[in-house]
């Protein structure tokens, strides 16, 4: 039961990393449709 | 094409959400390791996937060389960036599953270490390529990651042909695991693998429509100084 936290730890981290990228790639894309717009 | 990517977004979600539910809930415990093995989940498909991704890279750059067809270098970037993003994974849930099964976060182990090494060739080959600004840099990027695809083979068979501290491998290597755990590996896999292609998805059309607006800027800018 001591190593529960762990596993979460690793699941939550994976999380983190993937929305990470996916959030840098949705704050690229808006930059370039306000770039196109102007 | 973009009709499909919704779709993708939906499954990969679902899939996603029922590959989380079998790997905490319908998964049977591991009798040494306990719930940490859990992680096994995570991990190993991420792993595999960062491993396809780098093969993909690996092609794409080959297929550049030769051809020059700048979809294949996109294709190139596109694999090594979300392969960088897996492997990143591998190598914070690896120490994460260590710490309490091994007693330690890391080790200078052979897998380990060229994990690590692979990792960082990849994230030279992304530098290489956001800050070069040569006319070569597509050809010089792709030729690092040809030599940079060299490490993949090292690290997959670097536990069936050396005494290393990391696990022999589960599926292949002689290694035993339990039909259950297996099936729900295989479901992880694909709901990475569908994350994978989404990511790359979006990452392709993203660099497609920046090299298309970068063109149209250069483009005004020679129309400007000619006038």
């Amino acid at each position: 039961m001591k190593s529960i936290p762990y596993l979460y730890a690793a699941y939550i981290a994976t999380w983190i990393i993937h929305g990470t990228y996916l959030g840098i790639l949705v704050s690229k894309y808006s930059k370039l449709r306000r770039e196109m717009k102007k | 094409m973009k009709q499909g990517f919704p779709i993708l977004a939906i499954v990969t979600a679902l899939l996603l959400s029922f590959a989380l539910y079998q790997a905490l809930i319908v998964a049977p415990t591991e009798f040494t390791m306990g719930d940490v093995q859990r992680i096994f989940y995570y991990h190993v498909p991420s792993a595999w996937t960062a491993f396809l991704l780098f093969l993909i890279n690996f092609v794409a750059s080959v297929v550049y060389l030769i051809r020059r067809d700048p979809k294949a270098d996109i294709l190139a970037l596109v694999s090594a960036e979300v392969g960088v993003v897996f492997c990143t994974v591998v190598l914070i849930t690896g120490p994460i599953w260590a710490r309490p099964v091994w007693g330690i976060w890391w080790t200078w182990d052979l897998r380990l270490t060229l994990t690590l090494v692979l990792w960082l060739i990849y994230v030279s080959y992304l530098m290489l390529r956001r800050f070069s600004t040569s006319s070569q840099t597509p050809k010089l990027a792709a030729v690092v990651a040809i030599l940079g695809a060299l490490d993949v083979p090292l690290v997959y068979f670097s536990i069936w042909f050396f005494r290393t501290q990391h696990p022999s491998p589960v599926i292949g290597g002689g290694g035993s695991l339990d039909p259950r755990m297996a099936h729900v590996l295989l479901i992880n896999w694909a709901a990475f693998s569908c994350l994978a292609w989404l990511l790359c998805w979006t990452r392709y059309r993203l660099e497609v429509v920046t090299r298309e607006v970068e063109e149209s800027r250069s483009l005004e800018s020679l129309l400007e100084g000619s006038r």
